[in-house]
């Protein structure tokens, strides 16, 4: 039996272990122990959420996972029990590669000293060793390329900004993660502030620049936040102070506009405008933020650069493939056991990070949509491919910002085309007359097919209308948003066949294509799915009336034989 | 009475603060009212057609008001494959509520968000900016209980 001490614990409390109810396990443990509770950001094991981590004195540690904020939960923590004991997955630990990620969860997010005592603001000394244009050399070496998802090379873009004269230029993060579905710009604000500020005063030192501003989505209150605390330190600290000028810092919340993840759309959001892109040349490192110099770079990206600076280009090239350098953030979510936030090298196969990672059942899945709306879906027998930037194109979908989400066999593909369309077309800014007009028929037609009303020359017409959307508009958005549709047209062709021809949806997730059955060999008549009926669909003999039901599940949910299911439109059972 | 929106003074009326000024607004009034889109367009000296403009463009401004609990459903992508058209039929089941809509008893109000950042929680929902997660009908009713209980 070793003799160690426990000397503090740590608590994860990013969104998600708020969501997860993290902060009354926190006061919990405040009243049954004097000893230090940091709260910490997040390690990216959202499944296991809330998680306490037990520091001793000799420096180890064990995790406890999902746990409760009750009595005996903590009392079993305390006393070191063998409850809730969270391990790190093997295949988890031996595929994933921490360095953006690496002091996410472990430090205090808003502790400059606790940041700088693990290496943090020494990338940015050793940036000041250097001259601009080496920093500049070494982020070109290290082959780092554009986080967001566009891809550009991030290094020759800081030379561009960096060849304008003078300070009175503006480098700006993007942090309007828009793609629904993905949030590892979220969790790196959240949990390492100081990181992603460290990359931006990098960048403002090699580029030249006298005004950093974060463009942040208001959903992000947290990440705000913490920036806001993070940009106090750094002003306190002369952190930003380059000897010629004091770089001034700023937060931006966004006001909700997707389109204004593109530069130009960010740019008039942040003079107060109408986040509409417009042509471009000029570039913005030509003409940006109030007509002046102006580079933008997603979060990620700048949370790539002290590890750049700190390691050197040439380790930081060593990892990843030709597809792209470095390491590459994925947010998994969806039909998954595992999902969270994961890091792992450019070029890791979806059959690694979907099943081997996510610890996704391999005969339940159907697809992995990446890219969120601008993405497509790849189907399962296509997940040897390499995750980077070009491999995934050639399959109609792109690697994107990171957001990856898996889709189980019970989901219907024609279905999630139309969720994204009903998302783009209503985020289209109008500019475009293809976008505005072409999204919006695409997703009635959409709404046709899945009401069961669809025949078979729509799916030639929405092939049409995506093919001219692409052509047709000036920004990412249009030339991306037919992309979910155009990419299950090509992998699940039978089953809009089948939506337009037979009236089925194979998933039985279309409403207007599905009855609810009772299978009365299964039913031992408890009456509960009568209670919780809120439509009183269900009669006293267990007749469910297919007019008034509204196929909202709640008696699936409660029958406790699972003796009521989904079933094709018509069909009794 | 005349409402009184001397607290937009507290920043700066360059042009380019319109947004920053309008979610000063909505964090002061809970929505942007007519008045508030008048005094807006006056402090930052721009049309009130242009303000009315941007504060249609971002769909963070509400122009009705909201109810005491702000009921946020996120429609990201995760949610939306773990069931969040569920979640808004209960709603409509249960407290008679659409997305934009508020109660007429002015207790829930109800919107639907792009996505929360949860999405490992799935489906979820924030009430006045609480996230709630891993949600079922059950669980989702007795949050809206100790809600409307407050």
């Amino acid at each position: 039996m070793s003799t160690r001490n426990i000397t503090k614990f740590k608590i994860g409390l990013a969104s998600c272990g708020i969501a997860a109810g993290g902060e009354a396990v926190l006061a919990a443990l405040r009243e049954a122990t004097d000893l230090p509770i940091l709260e910490v950001g997040c390690i990216g094991h959202c499944y296991a959420e809330p998680i306490v981590e037990v520091c001793f004195d000799d420096g180890s540690s064990v995790m406890y996972g999902n746990v409760k904020a009750d009595e005996k939960s903590i009392r079993n923590i305390l006393a070191l029990g063998t409850d809730d004991r969270f391990e790190i997955p093997e295949a988890r630990k031996a595929r994933e590669s921490l360095k953006v990620l690496a002091l996410a969860g472990r430090i205090v997010p808003t502790d400059l000293s606790d940041y700088t005592a693990n290496g943090g603001y020494e990338g940015l000394k050793k940036a000041l060793t250097l001259t601009p244009e080496e920093v500049i050399n070494e982020v070109k070496i290290s082959g780092l390329r554009g986080r967001g998802g566009g891809g550009f090379p991030t290094g020759t873009k800081w030379g561009f900004l960096a060849a304008k004269p003078g300070f009175d230029k503006t480098v700006i993060c993007n942090a309007d993660e828009g793609d629904p579905g993905a949030f590892m710009d979220r969790s790196l604000m959240e949990s390492v502030p100081h990181q992603v500020l460290e990359g931006m005063l990098i960048a403002a030192y090699a580029t030249g620049a006298g005004r950093l501003i974060i463009y942040c989505r208001a959903e992000y209150p947290l990440a705000i936040k913490h920036l806001k605390i993070a940009i106090e330190q750094i002003n306190q600290a002369k952190l930003n102070d380059f000897g010629d000028r004091t770089v001034e810092i700023s937060i931006k919340e966004g006001a909700g506009a997707f389109v204004c993840g593109e530069e130009t759309a960010l740019i008039a959001s942040l003079e107060g405008q109408r986040g509409m892109p417009r042509f471009r040349p000029p570039f913005p490192t030509d003409r940006g933020y109030q007509d002046k110099p102006t580079m933008i770079n997603n979060v990620e990206t700048f949370g790539n650069i002290p590890v750049i600076l700190r390691e050197g280009g040439e380790v930081f090239a060593k990892t990843g493939s030709d597809g792209g350098r470095g390491t590459k953030l994925f947010a998994l979510a969806g039909d998954l056991k595992y999902p969270g936030l994961v890091e792992v090298p450019m070029g890791t196969t979806l059959n690694e990070i979907v099943f081997e990672i996510g610890g996704a059942d391999p005969g339940k899945v159907k697809a992995v949509q990446t890219g969120g709306p601008s993405g497509g879906c790849i189907p399962v027998e296509l997940f040897d491919t390499p995750v980077d930037y070009d491999s995934l194109r050639s399959l109609g979908a792109i690697m994107g910002s990171g957001g990856m989400i898996v889709i189980g066999n019970d989901r219907c593909m024609v279905e999630t085309a139309r969720y994204f369309l009903d998302f783009t077309h209503r985020e289209s800014c109008g500019k475009c007359t293809f976008c505005r007009v072409g999204t919006t028929r695409m997703y009635e037609i959409l709404e046709k097919i899945v009401a069961g009303k669809g025949c078979e020359n729509d799916l030639e017409l929405l092939e049409d209308l995506g093919k001219k959307i692409k052509a047709g508009s000036l920004c990412g958005l249009g030339q991306t948003a037919p992309n979910p549709v155009l990419a299950t047209l090509r992998y699940y062709r039978d089953e809009y066949l089948e939506h337009v021809n037979d009236h089925q949806c194979r998933a039985r997730q279309c409403n207007a294509l599905v009855d609810i059955a009772l299978d009365k060999t299964k039913c031992i008549k408890c009456k509960l799915c009568i209670k919780t009926c809120p439509v009183n669909a269900i009669s006293s003999d267990f007749v469910i009336d297919p007019a008034v039901c509204t196929r909202c599940n709640s008696c699936l949910d409660c029958c406790p034989k699972n003796a009521i299911s989904r079933v094709a439109k018509g069909d009794k059972q | 009475m005349e409402k009184d929106f001397g607290f937009l003074e507290t920043i700066p009326a360059d042009p380019g603060n319109l947004i920053k000024g309008l979610q000063l607004l909505q964090a002061t009034e809970g929505y942007i009212s007519n008045e508030g889109i008048r005094a807006a367009a006056k402090y930052f000296n721009r049309p009130e057609a242009d303000v009315e403009g941007v504060v249609s463009f971002y769909a963070q401004f509400k122009r009705v008001k909201p109810g005491k609990f702000q009921i946020s459903v996120c429609d990201g992508t995760a949610c939306h494959l773990k069931g969040a058209p569920l979640i808004h039929e209960w709603l409509r089941q249960e407290l008679d509520l659409r997305p934009g809509e508020t109660a007429p008893d002015g207790v829930f109000s109800l919107e639907t968000v792009a996505c929360l950042g949860c999405c490992s929680l799935a489906p979820v929902m924030s009430v006045n900016g609480r996230v709630h997660g891993k949600l079922d009908r059950k669980t989702m009713m007795k949050i809206l209980k100790e809600y409307a209980a407050k």
